[in-house]
């Protein structure tokens, strides 16, 4: 028996080579990235194809075609992600699998680096097929192989759930054996599955409809659901809110059932069986009330009289995470006993100043903002898309930040619009090759007038540095093509199309000018390499440094480089060590006031 | 009752090496065979913004430490120390790096930070105890600034459930073999600016039984 210091999405990786999977699919995005990260280096060792696709409809499309071969595959995504391959998902759950197929999407309750907190656990209910919502690294690695096992049996997709404080956990996990042997993967024809004809899909939704108890018979039995019959007063919980609920029950050391939940249909047997015992319960989970609701329905078969709080009753919130303070204050409340108030900090914390996450230092997005707002003038209209980028929403020159590739179709419905002010929006270059190539191929078609800058810094940096196909390099570090974004800029239907280095300040604006003056539309690809990856390459460029023509004009301050700070007591700016050389902030300063520092 | 035998709440700025700090950590528990659970920062925060992680020592619940539950705060950070003060017991100990490190907020002037005395002054009240270390220089004395959070590491050693060599081995583990030298001499320098006597921390240490 092994234990190993696991990060929760390492844990899950871990599970999908002990279940012995064949191909793994997916696109980056917090909190799921390290899932294929962790894979991608093992990949040759244990012959698995682990791939980042170009968005998350085709990661699922892909696991599915090597599932119908008869092999075990996953497909990774964030919550959000699963928005984009909703489709082939819905209708997946009608064909069924052959190998098992794990769809693995992280919740992020709170945003911490999202733009909603939706609860995929409804996606399996819309699917109709089973979810796992595991509550702590261990359990997510152990649900991992049982749901491939699970997939199998019942020839259904099957969805694993963690949220933030799960996939970005780490615990000590006992970890098994990786599984190396795996069956020879045969695709057998069968139209009457494979083909989602309406003659087809009928019976297929019938059967989906008919799992149904199947489903409910293999979780009832599963071991992820805990039932511990104590006082007549219960807590029913799910996922990691579960281990909240414990540790405050714990806490409070208070004479208290409860049901710890971790499959989803919830078990029947065990819910009702509770449910009858208890005559007051209150229901702890993250996000939306999918158990409470469950819990409403089994209580009007078998407990008419019971008293059911949660979030209804206002005692759960129903956004943001949960922790074991909000479990415990909501089961004190229960149980009338008292609360416990947080500690305050009050007048203390409101010295502080904010600490928001910014673009780096010498960040070329920053650069390129700088020279659209100097083109474009700050009465122009700026659709902005999802990335690093969207960091510099201070800069006014993001206006909107909706989902991934709606910067060019957000900007195509203004100009439909009528609007008729100038239009530039930005998306950054994996995110044009996930969902922007189609709003690109649809702005060209229906004539939108508007520019589109791609911010090209040739990776996926806010996740994490991912390649994507622009970059030449596959998840696993292979040589592969490199696609040409001008190419496609060109061959999607855009004819004013070209490519500047934002560090070079003059030219950039030059070029923005004349992509605005363009009847028609225009794209601009601005090409820098991210200054983390640049850094990472052993790429030094020298320093900058205030000289003493400096002004204190604060032009240089203004553009928001981390690298310049400003000094009261001289009033005159200053180039601290974060400096990378980028030398956008010396063709700004109007003094020649900043210069690169000198060969001692 | 208690649920976690040591809670530890790490805080920091993006880069500044809290998330390899908790890790070495949690590593070291798991050589010794305690239950550990922590909680990582991750994703859009990491740049140049607060960062804060939670370890729990012993612990077999969730990862996150309960507000007014901390047992330290370890803080690479000053001002990232009072924002996450309010984690702190009212038995808890403050460990502070003192030196700022000032964000866009500040460098472009629409913010002020506030001199290390406000700082201080509030999580004084807070907590038991606070021990302040001025651990960028010391990481530079031990021949590299980068190794602050290993400093703040030495720091840490005297005040948890954990033996020293544990962290060592540990640590050994987590860099690269040509950075060990120096990692191994900002530890000691953290370690040996704690004037604490380590006997009844020790001995408490020895009677931790788990499972």
């Amino acid at each position: 028996m092994m234990r190993e210091y696991l990060l929760g999405n390492a844990a899950i990786a871990r599970g999908i080579l002990e279940a012995g999977a064949g191909v793994v699919t997916g696109y980056p995005g917090t909190p799921a990235s390290e899932i294929v990260e962790t894979l991608a280096p093992l990949a040759k060792k244990y012959n698995v194809h682990v791939e980042w696709s170009v968005n998350e409809k085709v990661a699922l499309e892909v696991a599915i075609g090597a599932s119908w071969t008869g092999t075990r595959t996953a497909a990774v995504m964030k919550h959000v992600g699963l928005n984009v391959a909703a489709d082939p998902f819905m209708t997946l759950a009608y064909t069924g699998v052959r190998g098992g197929l794990v769809v693995i999407t992280s919740d992020d309750p709170f945003c911490h680096s999202s733009q909603n907190e939706q609860d995929s656990r409804r996606y399996a209910q819309f699917a109709c097929i089973p979810c796992m919502d595991p509550a702590d690294p261990q359990e997510a690695k152990d649900m991992t192989l049982y749901a491939f096992e699970l997939s199998e049996e019942l020839e259904l997709p099957v969805l694993l759930r963690p949220t933030t404080r799960v996939s970005h956990a780490r615990a000590d996990v006992e970890v098994g054996e990786i599984e190396e042997n795996r069956a020879k993967p045969e695709f057998l024809k069968n139209p009457v599955r494979w083909v989602a004809l309406p003659a087809h899909a009928r019976p297929r939704h019938s059967v989906l409809l008919e799992k149904q108890a199947a489903i409910k018979t293999a979780l009832e039995k599963s071991p992820w659901n805990q039932l511990v019959l104590r006082g007549e007063l219960g807590v029913i919980a799910s996922g990691i809110s579960g281990l909240y609920a414990e540790e405050a029950i714990k806490q409070l050391d208070a004479d208290i059932s409860i049901l710890h939940i971790g499959t989803f249909p919830p078990p029947d047997g065990l819910c009702s069986e509770f449910i009858r015992h208890v005559n007051k319960v209150i229901v702890i989970e993250e996000l939306e009330p999918v158990l409470e609701e469950y819990v409403e329905r089994v209580a009007r078969v078998h407990n008419l009289d019971l008293n059911i709080l949660g979030k209804r009753t206002g005692h759960i919130p129903r956004e943001g995470e949960l922790d074991s303070c909000i479990a415990r204050n909501a089961i004190a409340s229960m149980v009338n006993l008292p609360l416990v108030e947080s500690p305050s900090l009050g007048e203390a914390a409101a010295i502080l100043p904010p600490r928001p996450p910014a673009l780096c230092p010498g960040c070329g997005h920053r650069a390129v903002y700088y020279a659209i707002r100097k083109a474009f003038g700050k009465d122009a209209i700026f659709p902005s898309d999802i990335g690093c980028y969207t960091l510099a929403v201070d800069m006014g020159t993001i206006d909107t930040c909706l989902c991934m590739g709606a910067s060019i179709t957000l900007a195509s419905g203004i100009r439909f619009s009528g609007e008729e002010r100038d239009i530039c929006c930005s998306i950054g270059d994996s995110t044009f090759l996930h969902t922007g190539l189609p709003g690109l191929l649809n702005a060209a078609y229906n004539r939108a007038r508007i520019t589109i800058a791609i911010l090209d810094n040739s990776t996926t940096a806010m996740t994490g540095h991912q390649p994507h196909p622009g970059t030449g390099v596959t998840a696993c570090g292979d040589k592969t093509k490199a696609v040409s974004i001008v190419s496609l800029a060109k061959a999607l239907g855009a004819d004013f199309v070209e490519t500047v280095d934002p560090y070079d300040v003059n030219a950039t604006i030059e070029t923005f000018r004349r992509a605005k003056d363009y009847q028609g539309l225009s794209v601009v690809i601005a090409k820098q390499v991210c200054v983390i990856n640049e850094r990472r390459a052993g790429i030094k460029r020298k320093p900058f440094m205030v000289n003493e023509n400096c002004t204190g004009c604060r032009e240089c301050v203004e553009f928001g480089c981390p690298a310049i700070e400003f000094e009261e007591d001289s009033d005159s700016a200053r180039i601290n060590m974060l400096c990378t050389g980028c030398g956008v902030c010396a063709q700004i300063c109007p003094y020649d006031a900043i210069e690169v520092v000198k060969d001692r | 009752m208690k649920t976690s035998e040591c809670d530890i709440v790490v805080v920091g700025v993006g880069g500044q090496g809290v998330i390899m700090l908790t890790s070495i950590i949690g590593k070291a528990a798991l050589k010794a065979g305690i239950p550990v659970r922590s909680a990582e920062t991750h994703g859009m925060a990491q740049r140049g913004g607060s960062v804060i992680n939670h370890l729990r020592i012993g612990c077999v619940f969730g990862p996150k430490v309960p507000i007014g539950g901390a047992d330290i705060l370890l803080a690479l950070e000053p001002a990232e120390a009072l924002r996450n003060a309010h984690y702190l017991s009212k038995d808890g100990i403050a460990l502070v790096n003192i030196n700022p490190v000032l964000p866009c907020t500040v460098t472009t002037g629409q913010s002020r930070y506030p001199p290390l005395e406000e700082i201080l002054d509030p999580l004084e009240r807070i907590c038991k105890e606070i021990k302040t270390v001025d651990a960028t220089k010391l990481a530079v004395k031990a021949g590299n600034s980068q190794m602050m959070n290993v400093v703040m590491l030495g720091v840490l050693s005297k005040y948890i459930p954990l033996r020293e060599e544990m962290l060592i081995e540990s640590l050994s583990e987590s860099v690269p073999a040509k950075f060990l030298e120096v990692n191994r001499r900002a530890f000691e320098l953290g370690k040996s600016e704690m004037q604490e006597d380590r006997y009844a921390m020790r001995q408490k240490n020895e009677s931790l039984k788990f499972q």
